[in-house]
């Protein structure tokens, strides 16, 4: 049984239909990547997993329990923590407090988990009172993503989480995330970067107008000649 | 100055170069003035404004976590100073707990009785509207404009309801007359008026409190922040908006009843004759920032106060509303910043 399955999903906002039938899978401890062109779907895809965007037909499974109609406060309890593009953070909020939102739904006491998130992300560390929304790029990613694992999550989901990062930021978030992934979280990924995403995957998806175009291990889509020239920039 | 700009930093309000420049100014405007104003206006500013605080920091609350303006928050103040009215005449007179007169003050202690029950009255019934009204409107995705109109709508009917009770009259808490202190340079005081501001204080810093230092709190800053992170983080919005709603209700319902004691009468139109200071200290402090509208609401206090001194006192809506546009012409968007 797969940890997440998604099956000929489709799904979109207001009149707008994104995605005409997507299936992907996670399975336990695996990082699995999604590349596609700008507006294929990627990001709505995330979405619809999380219940951020309603799923109309197919089914988001999560440890083989229907979630596709589960209200997006749902998915964290469940352990499938995700990282929006922007706006991943709490900007009037301090370091600690985000956190603290991050393991809003913990009942036990979370101070234990807050150092362990410093220990991992040593810059956040330094200045814990410190707001949010004065962070650089790369801190405040390095932010999103700790609020996600908060929780402790089975699966963490990032959306785009080298966007906007300069090339020496991106490696050290990269190898972090490495680090998320060793330590057991299964990751699902969607990523503009799709060379240096796809060389850390064990599997990747190709998405192209709201469908599912190829399906391969990571290394196969990089050695892929089609995949190199329309997607991965030559 | 250093003091001032970091306890503003550290409420977690950005300071810029722009404010340096600004408190400056106003301090040395005030400096200025402070010879040709007479100080008992300054310290009824105050007290006008701290009452004006309490509505204004409930209704920044509910535009930063409802994203609309709530135009019946003035007539939730006016049920809070009529549901008061009702258990002080109605039901406390009805089993005998009367008086007025209490110490200094010209009210009586069914009045303190009164005040939080007023505030449960009005914190019940602003929940039961979201149910109602609101709630129904946010699951259909109308937008800010239909939501502000729907509030218009409450508005009106909430002071229909109480001219249907109570009539169009004036009417008061059960009073007796009372000296007012004496102080220097010429400053008279109410106790009353006393009683108002120090109210006021306490309720602000139980909702700064709340704010900064309760899980509630925190997520209430977190969904007025990012409504969507604090849905995928978990957080019961749902929850939030019911605490808002109580937060911003109690509020108004006590500075009804702070208002009506302040005035010395209670009508069906003074919530919504608050409406505009209320809102030009919410858009001067930055539509959104509690700590904003407390200074706004200052701001407006005291100016549209002292501005009697030269001006015919029915002038006071228009003073805090040409400093609002005074202010929004410099920054646009409020002088702490805001959504």
């Amino acid at each position: 049984m797969a940890l997440l399955e998604v099956s000929g999903v489709v799904a979109g906002y207001g009149e707008t239909e994104v995605l005409h039938g997507v299936s992907i899978a996670v399975e336990d401890g695996e990082v699995v990547t999604v590349i596609g062109p700008n507006g294929c779907g990627k990001s709505t895809l995330m979405k619809a997993v999380v219940g951020l965007a309603r799923v109309r037909a197919g089914s988001v499974r999560f440890r083989g329990e229907d979630v596709s109609h589960r209200h997006p406060a749902q998915s964290a309890r469940m352990g499938l923590c995700y990282v929006p593009q922007s706006a991943n953070v709490f900007p009037s909020l301090s370091i600690r407090e985000n956190l603290e939102m991050g393991a809003f739904i913990r009942g036990d006491d979370y101070g234990g988990r807050i150092e362990e998130m410093f220990e991992l992300f040593p810059d956040l560390g330094l200045r814990p009172g410190q707001k949010a929304g004065g962070l650089s790029g790369g801190q405040r990613q390095m932010l999103a993503i700790a609020r996600a694992l908060m929780l402790d999550p089975a699966l963490l989901m990032l959306d785009e989480p080298s966007a906007g990062l300069s090339p020496a930021v991106m490696d050290m978030v990269f190898q972090r995330i490495r680090g998320i992934n060793r330590a057991g979280v299964a990751l699902l990924m969607v990523e503009q970067n799709a060379r240096e995403a796809l060389r850390m995957s064990d599997r990747g998806y190709v998405l192209v107008s709201g469908e599912n175009r190829l399906e391969d291990s990571g290394q196969a889509l990089l050695d892929s000649p089609e995949v190199g020239r329309m997607y991965l920039g030559g | 100055m250093e003091a001032i700009r970091d306890g503003v930093r550290r409420v977690g309000l950005v300071w810029t170069p722009w404010h340096t420049t600004g408190v400056i100014a106003a301090l040395a405007l005030a400096a200025g003035l402070l010879p040709f104003v007479k100080m008992g206006l300054m310290v009824n500013g105050v007290i006008l404004g701290s009452i004006i605080a309490l509505g204004a920091i409930g209704l920044t609350l509910i535009y930063g976590i409802l994203r609309f303006a709530n135009v019946a928050h003035g007539d939730y103040m006016t049920m809070g100073a009529y549901l008061a009215l009702f258990v002080v005449g109605g039901v406390l007179g009805r089993v005998g707990i009367e008086g007025s007169g209490l110490g200094p003050f010209t009210f009586g202690y069914p009045v303190l009785i009164a005040l939080p029950l007023a505030a449960a009255g009005v914190v019940a019934g602003a929940i039961a509207l979201d149910a109602a009204v609101y709630r129904r409107l946010r699951e259909r995705g109308v937008n800010a404009v239909v939501l502000a109109m729907a509030s218009l709508g409450v508005a009106i009917a909430l002071r229909g309801l109480v001219q249907i009770v109570w009539g169009g009259g004036t009417e008061q808490y059960p009073r007796e007359s009372r000296q007012v202190y004496h102080l220097p340079m010429d400053v008279r005081i109410h106790p009353d008026a006393l009683f108002a501001a120090a109210t006021a204080v306490v309720l602000v810093v139980g909702v700064y409190l709340m704010l900064t230092r309760t899980r509630m709190g925190k997520a209430m800053r977190a969904t007025a922040d990012n409504p969507d992170l604090a849905l995928v983080s978990g957080i019961d919005t749902q929850r939030v908006i019911w605490w808002t709603w109580a937060i911003g209700a109690a509020l108004a319902a006590v500075a009804g009843v702070l208002l009506a004691v302040f005035q010395a009468q209670l009508l069906p139109i003074m919530g919504w004759r608050f409406l505009i200071p209320l809102f030009a200290a919410v858009i001067l402090g930055g539509v959104g920032n509690p700590y904003g509208a407390l200074v706004g609401a200052m701001v407006i206090g005291v100016s549209s106060e002292v501005s009697t001194q030269w001006l015919n006192p029915s002038y006071k809506p228009a003073v805090a509303f040409a400093i609002m546009i005074a202010v929004l012409l410099v920054r646009p968007r409020g002088i702490f910043g805001g959504r």
